[in-house]
């Protein structure tokens, strides 16, 4: 469904000093695919290039060299507004600091990639709000202001707002990274069961292993390279 | 993105906000207010002073003293250069100028008036019989001065209704035959002229009407005249009137070049234009004035909207990665700015007119608040927002949807 093929991204700085511009290779020859319906974690230390890889992966970026094959085209080199197109029908982002409109209610959040999908008014609500259940929030929150919820809950309205538009690839970054242990573990679990009950293609990005081992395939990245990529077997089945 | 999404999405991020919103919209509505009010009361004052001029009297030309005359039209600044008209000249002119109607000479200067130790100051005209058909006044009790009076330079006076409201108190109706005092002399009131109405410039209901010679004679003390009025007997002969008066009166006054003359003669048409035109350029100004209220409020919409591009960075953000395009966020960020200024147009015109209305009634200037002028402003406003929105939207739309994320 995606594929690399040696995606390299660099940089340029100006240096402070000098003037002359420093090349910062973030990413060095990146090569994967990711089939649907697969559950990947990409791990990495701090500044390894793991956002920068999901940019690149979300179409919000374009590599600097390289090919990376979306749905079978190449989205490596499509415009400002063919990017976003990609963006708005096949891919829905989670992100670790949820980014909700903070003064619209719940539905209206998740309602909003709709309107920029142009779905009909009747249909966005229902839509939105079958998201919502399967994001795992309770229907008493659906008319609150996103700002009036907890860390869990709106990261669980930000899910919804990826899942809304049926995406083909949902990608979360850090999606963990600003909730405790244990809302974070729910956040995970509603992730393995989109994947595992709904057949959503996800690609998680991490720091922690323990929130990597949610996947079945985990991909590690150090300076801007992969190191290791590996399917997680039970048996004969992924978990 | 459809236009009624498009159209709620504005509306709810001016709310998220009303304070400050509404702070802004006030700039605009301040400068589209006062551009307004002072565009009506501009107009309004330029048809006030057409039909004032116009009540005048019908194809009028006016004879003025000028000292020398300068480039362009002077109306004479007064008494102080006015030695040049004299009766016969205005005698001259009755017999010997063609396609006059009649000529009324008039010597027009404040003196002090006194009835019953009440004191008033005011203007008093000396003039003839042929004034009130010339100047277009109409008596309404007693009579007006006769060739008799002025022959024989009797000390009667007609009294204008503002100066008999003025001396007898308002609405006295035995003001006939009362004496009053003129510079210390005492004439009888001999009738009253009808009520013109009309403000400001030379208001006849605020005159006394005297025999011209009794007031060369007895408040003057010489032959002159500040005006010699001449009325045409048709609007097609007042041209041919005016060139027949001035070279009368060049020949009489013994002057070979026309530039030195030492009179104006002004044809009334030429005065509408010149009052126009002034009044014209006072319009201008005002608005001008007041259109730099509306930029400084166009400007509070920029610096507001560039604020909040700046808040709002990464909710703009957000919005691209889930699928909006520059031109989604371009229009978002203009329809804010002039949805804004098209709001603060709208009470802008509601309270420049409660001003343009608020100003004739109690301040007796009169205003127009016209169709045109309204459309106008609703369409400088939109001009404004569009202006002034286009870079902070411009902004928002190339922000790079990575950095806008990532912003702190
Ligand atoms: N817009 C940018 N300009 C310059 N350097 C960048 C930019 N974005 C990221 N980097 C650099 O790329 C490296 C990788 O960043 P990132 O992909 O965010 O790492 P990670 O998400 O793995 O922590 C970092 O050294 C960072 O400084
Ligand atoms: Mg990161």
């Amino acid at each position: 469904m995606i594929e690399c093929k040696n995606v390299s991204k660099n940089y340029k700085s100006p240096s402070t000093g000098s003037g002359q511009a420093i090349e910062n290779l973030v990413l060095k020859g990146v090569s994967f695919k990711i089939n649907e319906g697969e559950f990947v974690a990409i791990i990495g230390p701090s500044g390894s290039g793991k956002s920068t890889l999901m940019h690149i992966l979300g179409a919000l970026d374009t590599p600097t060299s390289g090919e990376y094959f979306f749905d079978g085209k190449n989205v490596a080199d499509f415009s400002d507004d063919e990017l976003a197109d990609v963006r708005k029908n096949k891919i829905g982002f989670v992100f670790q600091a949820f980014n909700l409109l903070p003064r619209a209610t719940v539905l209206r959040n998740v309602m909003l990639p709709l309107v920029y999908a142009n779905v009909p008014k009747e249909k966005r609500e229902e839509q939105a709000k079958v998201a919502l259940k399967n994001a795992g929030l309770e229907e008493d929150h659906f008319y609150h202001l996103s700002n009036q919820l907890s860390g869990g809950q709106m990261q669980r309205v930000a899910i919804a707002r990826a899942l809304v538009n049926n995406p083909s690839l949902i990608l979360a970054d850090e999606p963990t990274g600003n909730l405790d242990t244990k809302t974070g573990e729910i956040v995970l679990s509603t992730f393995q069961s989109l994947n595992k009950e709904q057949g959503h293609t996800i690609v998680l990005i991490t720091h922690e292993m323990s929130v990597a081992n949610y996947a079945n395939r985990i991909i590690q990245i150090k300076d801007g390279q992969i190191i290791k990529d590996e399917k997680k077997y039970e048996g004969d089945r992924f978990i | 993105m459809k236009a009624t999404d498009l159209f709620k999405e504005t509306i709810a991020a001016l709310l998220a906000n009303k304070v400050r919103s509404g702070l802004t919209a006030l700039g605009i509505v301040i400068g589209i207010g006062s551009v307004i009010a002072m565009i009506a009361i501009g107009q309004g004052s330029q048809s006030a002073i057409q039909s004032n001029i116009q009540s005048l009297g019908a194809n009028l030309v006016m004879i003025m003293p000028g000292a020398q005359r300068g480039v362009g039209m002077q109306v004479s600044q007064g008494a102080g250069s006015a030695q040049n008209l004299t009766t016969e000249d205005a005698t001259a002119i009755a017999q010997e100028v063609s396609f006059v109607q009649a000529v009324a000479p008039e010597l027009s200067s404040r003196y002090q008036v006194i009835y019953k130790g009440k004191n008033t100051n005011t203007s008093i005209v000396g003039t003839t019989a042929a004034y009130p058909s010339v100047r277009n006044v109409q008596i309404s009790e007693g009579v007006f001065i006769s060739d008799q009076d002025v022959r024989g330079a009797a000390k009667v006076a007609v009294l204008g209704p503002s100066v008999r409201d003025d001396i007898f108190g308002a609405g006295y109706s035995n003001a006939i035959g009362q004496t009053i005092r003129i510079n210390k002399i005492n004439f009888k009131v001999i009738g009253i002229t009808q009520a013109k109405g009309g403000s400001g410039f030379s208001n006849q209901d605020d005159m006394i009407f005297i025999p011209v010679s009794t007031d060369q004679k007895f408040l003057a003390g010489a032959d002159r005249l500040t005006t010699i009025s001449v009325q045409a007997s048709a609007q097609s002969a007042m041209a041919q009137v005016q060139q027949q008066v001035t070279d009368l009166l060049l020949a009489r006054h013994k002057i070979s070049d026309s530039s030195l003359a030492d009179f104006n003669v002004l044809n009334q048409t030429d005065i509408v234009a010149t009052a126009s035109s002034v009044a014209n350029t006072f319009t201008i100004l005002l608005g001008s004035v007041a259109a730099i209220s509306l930029i400084v409020g166009g400007i509070g919409i920029m610096n507001m909207m560039l604020t909040t591009v700046t808040e709002r960075t990464r909710e703009i953000g957000l919005r691209k990665a889930i699928g909006a395009k520059k031109k989604d966020i371009n229009l978002q960020f203009l329809s804010e700015a002039v949805l804004l200024t098209f709001t603060g147009g709208f009470f802008g015109v509601v309270v420049g007119w409660l001003i343009a209305f608020g100003f004739s009634k109690f301040g007796n200037i009169l205003t127009k608040v016209s169709l045109p002028s309204i459309a106008l402003a609703f369409g400088v406003s939109s001009v404004i927002g569009i202006i002034f929105g286009y870079y902070p939207a411009r902004r928002a739309a190339n922000l790079n949807p990575i950095e806008a994320l990532r912003y702190e």
